[in-house]
């Protein structure tokens, strides 16, 4: 469905008086089949949005070629637009008009008649849940709504392909819950393929069948969630002990793990298939007479994926850019809250 | 080609219904003109003889009309940057629609609009003893709506290009003062010193103003209506043109 080579995008930017170059999309190469739903993850000014814009037509890239749907970006942009559905960030409706017009009128864009544009609009309100929001202005609805319809208009001309950028920024996480069910839905139900931007880990995890790494402008890894995990050397096992007892915890530790760490009362380290090694881990700990508080296990999270990868972790990178480049805030609802206390035992 | 009509009427339809729902702004554009009618014109009666014509009032509505389409169609540019951020923008150029269309349907809008106001400024002319030739206010109209058409054209790519209100808010005074003293809007430029008129002898909207003055007087030989006529199709010409590149480019 995607087959990009060497994408390249470069801006000029003015810091102070010195005009620079800068490369916001730095040679990327991707492939994603049909009927797949990639997620392409990477901080805030990785590039995600500027590669995205480009194979939607919107940006002609400065080198390298990209086919979307079988046709060139640059030499068959209007077979390329026939073919897919973009969601942008904005959005793409006016608040002060009304849901159902807007949704016609960009389907007739597509040269759909006014029938035809009705009926499908129609369903496609009642199959996002937005039945009886046909005459309601945008500006009225909520957050949630107003996402929906934006994903109404991507779809109005049934694309096989369809590209969401940051399709949950700013939902409330009820609302983000509901959405991303109905981008699943999207391959389920229509059997389209899907590639997604996101900055949030849970739901480039949550949503995709292989997540797309992009920093600074690379591509810096492709694989499934599981695979992406399996790099990072093993899971985090975490013994809480009495004070006293640390050390021969992280002695017992040591035997199974690799890289172990203290901190307070707190004892971990990275176990390979912490599945089978545990019970013995535990059996052994006990006869060496430690007490445990309590143990945990984690499996990695993409954002140790992140941080094996780029040796920063997603959030350091966010406020790299953010301190580059204010266009994007970062969202505090972010990922790593939300994937476990695991990083500073890493690094 | 036919697509390309399609597109640009229902781009068109879109920006109309929009503007119906909050017509305060079309009421605001013609409001100006007709104040300068009502408050300016009365001083202007006892002077027009100096210059050479015999009815304020048909000397004054075409320099006013010029001004609307100016005027009026600069700010044209405002309801795009909304849009843009809106994201409209970016969802009409990811369809099919061929991106002269979505410049040429918002400039239907805006010169829909301009017509309308126009008539009630002629309207109101002739109320107040406008007696100009027929003819004439048809061809000072064309006119007009070319100029109105070019400044809206102007006032989108400005928009697109600045993306910015607080940008082009400036940008736009700047380029207007010198636009309004150097064409003779108010009064002829003949009234003033030889190096004033040479200076505004490179003013093309001068050339305008003059054109659709003596068209207005039904004085249809005189060389200010080819002169303004021919200005008129160029600045359009140009304009279109360039608006149309800017909503082409990638990175509008």
């Amino acid at each position: 469905m995607i087959t990009a080579r060497g994408l390249v995008q470069t801006f000029q930017t003015r810091v102070g008086k010195e005009k620079k170059e800068v490369r916001a999309v730095d040679g990327v190469d991707l492939d994603v089949a049909e009927g797949e739903v990639v997620g392409f993850l990477g901080p805030n000014g990785a590039g995600k949005t500027t590669t995205l814009r480009m194979l939607t037509t919107l940006l002609r890239p400065d080198a390298g070629t990209a086919t979307v749907a079988g046709y060139d970006v640059v030499r068959e942009s209007q077979q390329v637009r026939r073919s897919i559905g973009y969601v942008s960030q904005a959005g793409g409706v006016s608040s002060g008009a009304r849901a159902g017009e807007e949704v016609m009128d960009h389907g007739m864009l597509y040269g759909l008649s006014r029938t035809q544009v009705e009926s499908r609009g129609k369903e496609l309100f009642a199959q996002l849940q937005l039945d009886g929001l046909w005459e309601r202005m945008p500006k009225n609805m909520s957050g949630g709504q107003k996402r929906r319809l934006d994903i109404v208009m991507g779809l109005i001309h049934d694309p096989t392909l369809v590209f969401l950028d940051e399709p949950t920024t700013g939902l409330d996480p009820q609302a983000r819950a509901n959405l991303w069910e109905h981008i699943a839905r999207l391959r389920t139900e229509r059997g389209a393929t899907v590639f997604l931007t996101t900055h949030y880990l849970d739901e480039a995890d949550a949503l995709s069948d292989r997540i797309v790494i992009i920093d600074q402008g690379r591509i810096v890894a492709s694989d499934t969630s599981d695979n992406l995990k399996a790099q990072v050397s093993g899971d985090l096992v975490t013994l809480e002990v009495s004070a006293d007892q640390v050390t021969l915890a992280a002695e017992k530790l040591a035997s199974v793990a690799a890289s172990v760490e203290t901190s307070g009362t707190h004892v971990s380290g990275r176990v390979a298939r912490a599945g089978r090694v545990v019970p013995g881990l535990l059996r052994d700990v006990e006869a060496a007479g430690v007490t445990l508080e309590s143990i945990e296990v984690h499996r990695p999270t993409l954002d140790d994926v992140f941080l094996t990868l780029t040796g920063r972790s997603l959030r350091d990178a966010e406020s790299e850019a953010d301190a580059t480049d204010s266009t994007d805030s970062t969202d505090p609802t972010d990922s790593t809250a939300s994937t476990g206390p695991t990083q500073e035992v890493t690094a | 080609m036919s697509t390309f009509f399609r597109d640009s009427f229902i781009v068109f339809r879109r920006q109309l219904r929009m503007n119906l729902r909050n017509p305060a702004w079309v009421i605001i554009g013609a409001l100006q003109p007709i104040l300068y009618l009502l408050l300016f014109g009365p001083l202007l009666k006892p002077l027009v003889s100096q210059f050479g014509a015999t009815n304020g009032y048909t000397f004054l509505v075409p320099g006013l009309l010029v001004q609307l389409g100016m005027f009026g169609a600069f700010f044209a540019g405002f309801g795009l940057i909304a849009e843009w951020r809106e994201g409209v923008v970016e969802a009409e150029r990811v369809t099919p629609a061929s991106r002269t269309a979505l410049l040429v349907g918002r400039l239907m809008r805006d010169l829909l609009q301009l017509l309308v106001q126009a008539l009630i400024l002629i309207g109101l002319g002739t109320a107040m003893g406008m007696r100009p030739s027929w003819g004439g206010v048809v061809a000072g109209v064309g006119i007009t709506v070319l100029v109105g058409g070019a400044c809206a054209a102007a006032s989108n790519a400005l928009a697109l290009t600045t993306k910015s209100e607080d940008v082009m808010a400036p940008v736009i005074n700047m380029v207007m003062m010198p636009v309004l003293l150097l064409s003779g809007i108010m009064l002829p430029m003949t009234l003033g010193p030889a190096w004033l008129e040479r200076i505004s002898d490179f003013m093309p909207f001068r050339w305008i103003v003059d054109g659709v003055r003596s068209s207005f007087v039904g004085d249809f030989a005189a060389s200010g209506v080819m002169w303004g006529t021919t200005w008129a199709l160029a600045l359009f010409a140009l304009a279109v043109w360039w608006g149309t590149a800017t909503f082409r480019k990638e990175n509008a």
